[in-house]
């Protein structure tokens, strides 16, 4: 059998498309962080609680009152995107004027009020939501046995993620957002509305965030802690990518997930620290992230 | 940039963040506990603990030998250094008499040398790790609830007798699992079996399929789970979709009701597992249950359950000799038998393992389970003895050889 250092091929094969899909799930979260930060220069640490929140929003939904997990893609984004909208306004506008350090504190603080918040209503061990019958099964991809699932969870990210990239760079809309960011008070002065464009953006980032939630929900245990264990990676694949460049954080997110799953085969101790060794790496000789523009 | 990972880093410190108990006074008997109150193992114990301690207290009557009865809890997050130095503030500062210890064998074994340097009992209920009464053991450590070979006895023991001859295991990387895949693979040797592989999986990892890939390429019949809490829940559940589970067959190391609960019997059934105490047993444990249940509104874990039953244990050695004096104490604790509705003629061997019945459970398919939380069969009751031997760990350095 060919092998690629010690490991055969078809192993290899298998870990890089769950590399992959778990590339996917980086890519839609930092992509949402990178939108955030890139607009609003907010360091949006409830990333994670929200995602969190998404997962619980398709439980909840299926659990109580009937809604599928097709409808919950669709709803529970729109649920805790507006919950996003709702603390945009009420807290996190107040601190555009000040050290961006208040947003992290702000946001963190959220975060640990959502954990502890779902985790007295469903206990830490959390709860497990079934894959939709539609997607049930798996695929014989020759080299390894794919869940159907895993591939539909690749195939909406990047979909997803394309969208939003074109939304941002290729569309009018997109054009003024660049524009606000770059002199808000101009863009103001032009007759636009830079508050509620800033509000929408920041509901937009959260909901992508759910949305990953709900992709993530038939994956993995419906946890309170889902998040936290998550946001920390998704940040580093920000900085790798460059904080706040798009292209970047959707690449560098797949890449990482790439990375990681190679790791899990090679050495498979390292793997909650590879991407975070590549960080220091990326950090010490491209500061600005791969993908960002040198200040 | 370099602004950008400052905040970054500030982010890593928040992680830190702690809480604190309120002080106590002297002239009263303190009982600590010390567990994970809201990480992956915040649901075996965590804050349901501190109830069933204060249920305990409220049982006995509030108060022994005259002295009023404290309760202080903090959450060691997982990190041995946080459990460690409370103890020891404690100690220094609170007149604590004794600890509990909650989930994580990392943080038990740092507990247990502030335990032997404080000279302050320390019964280790959460941890598995069988270490804490062998090259860790201490003369005031008990380890009251189950411990890793206990395990390893029970389920791998079962599964070997149904067949299940190699092995591939997935490993929580640190003590606890490494400590259970030991005591599972001595198991699995000594009865003509094979271990064809192992991954050690960072704790807290939420994705396992390229493990798994790793455990089917191996070709082995079981797939052993050395790891617990919601990391046995992600692994439990990923082997189910990648359809791994038809091919192998899942061996539970170590599974509290609680993760049945979650992993839901419709993922789980059919799994062995070990345990010390499960609810529906008898009317004695069912009669705790309910109670428990009408507190904490979930049926308790071994862990809670073996709380209750620490708490009772340590106020009636300390109304006996009339003392909180750990010596006297540990010499009353280790000559008494325990009969409760936890353990039945349990008792606690030399080097400070708690020896007691212990169960081999098969989970229940959600057509057999008749009622909320009906998830276990009784296999095998293993008398202690069968579950950890019959001679006190020779690795401990106490043990007379």
């Amino acid at each position: 059998m060919t092998t690629v250092f010690g490991v055969p091929l078809p192993a290899i094969l298998g870990q890089l498309m769950l590399g992959l899909v778990n590339g996917s799930f980086y890519a839609l979260l930092s992509l949402g962080l990178a939108v955030i930060f890139g607009l609003l220069g907010v360091v949006n640490f409830a990333h994670g609680a929200f995602y969190m929140l998404g997962a619980f929003a398709a439980y909840i939904g299926l659990q109580f009152l009937g809604i599928n997990y097709w409808w919950a893609l669709l709803l529970a984004p729109l649920t805790v995107g507006l919950l996003g909208v709702l603390i945009e306004r009420l807290f996190l506008r107040h601190l555009y004027q000040v050290e961006p350090v208040y947003g992290l504190l702000l946001t963190f603080g959220i975060a640990l009020i959502a954990e502890g918040i779902m985790r007295s209503l469903f206990g830490a061990s959390g709860k497990s939501y079934p894959v939709p019958p539609l997607l049930q099964g798996v695929l014989n991809l020759g080299f390894m046995i794919l869940p159907i699932y895993r591939a539909w969870v690749v195939m909406a990210s990047v979909t997803v993620c394309g969208l939003t990239w074109f939304l941002i760079e290729r569309t009018r809309l997109g054009a003024r957002l660049r524009a606000a960011t770059e002199n808000a008070r101009l863009v103001q002065a032009f007759g636009i509305n830079v508050p509620v464009m800033v509000m929408c953006t920041y509901g937009a980032g959260v909901a992508l965030a759910a949305l990953a939630g709900v992709l993530a929900a038939p994956v993995i245990q419906v946890s309170p802690l889902m998040g936290s264990s998550l946001v920390i990676v998704v940040f580093a694949v920000v900085v790798i990518g460059g904080m706040g460049s798009i292209v970047g954080a959707i690449v560098s997110g797949l890449v990482l997930g790439l990375i990681e799953g190679l790791t899990k085969v090679v050495y498979p101790e390292a793997s909650s620290i590879v991407v975070f060794v590549i960080m220091a790496l990326v950090l010490i000789w491209r500061p600005a992230g791969l993908f960002g523009k040198e200040p | 940039m370099t602004r950008n990972s400052k905040f970054l880093a500030l982010g890593a410190l928040l992680g830190l963040y702690a809480s604190s108990p309120a002080g106590a006074a002297a002239d009263q008997v303190v009982i600590g506990d010390i567990d994970d109150m809201s990480g992956v193992y915040a649901d075996v114990l965590g804050q349901a603990g501190v109830d069933v301690i204060n249920m305990a207290i409220s049982d006995f009557g509030g108060t022994v030998l005259g002295k009023k009865i404290t309760v202080l809890s903090v959450d060691h997050q997982n990190k041995p250094d946080i459990g460690a130095s409370k103890f020891r503030e404690w100690a220094d500062q609170n007149g604590l008499t004794m600890v509990l210890g909650g989930s994580n064998t990392g943080v038990s074994i740092a507990m247990s040398k502030v335990a032997a340097a404080k000279k302050v009992p320390f019964i280790a209920i959460g941890a598995g790790g069988a270490s804490l009464t062998g090259v860790d053991c201490t003369p005031y450590t008990v380890h009251y609830a189950y411990d890793t070979t206990a395990l390893g006895n029970g389920t791998a023991s079962a599964i070997i007798k149904e067949g299940g001859k190699t092995w591939f295991f997935i490993t929580a990387d640190y003590a606890f699992g490494t400590q259970l895949q030991d005591a599972a693979t001595k198991v699995v040797l000594a009865n003509g079996g094979k271990v064809l592989g192992a991954v050690r999986a960072p704790l807290g990892t939420t994705d396992y399929s390229s493990f798994l890939l790793q455990a089917q390429a191996s070709g082995a019949q079981v797939l052993g789970l050395a790891n617990a809490g919601t990391d046995f829940s992600n692994s439990l559940k990923a082997a189910n979709e990648f359809g791994i589970t038809k091919t192998m067959k899942p061996a539970a190391l170590l599974a509290f009701l609680t993760d049945i609960h979650a992993a839901t019997l419709q993922t789980a059934q059919g799994l062995y597992l070990t345990t010390g105490f499960y609810w529906d047993l008898n009317d004695q444990t069912r009669a705790f249950a309910k109670r428990f249940f009408a507190k904490v509104n979930r049926m308790p874990t071994m862990d809670q359950a073996a709380f209750y039953s620490a708490t009772i244990q340590y106020l009636n050695a300390v109304k006996a000799v009339g003392s909180t004096d750990s010596d006297k104490v540990m010499a009353q604790l280790k000559k008494t038998k325990i009969n409760d509705f936890f353990a039945k003629d349990g008792y606690i061997r030399e080097d400070g393992l708690m020896v007691h019945s212990m169960y081999v459970m098969k989970v229940k398919t959600p057509a057999e389970s008749k009622y909320p939380w009906d998830y276990y069969k009784v296999v095998k009751v293993m008398t202690g003895e069968e579950a950890d031997g019959t001679q006190p760990d020779p690795s401990c350095p106490m043990v007379k050889k």
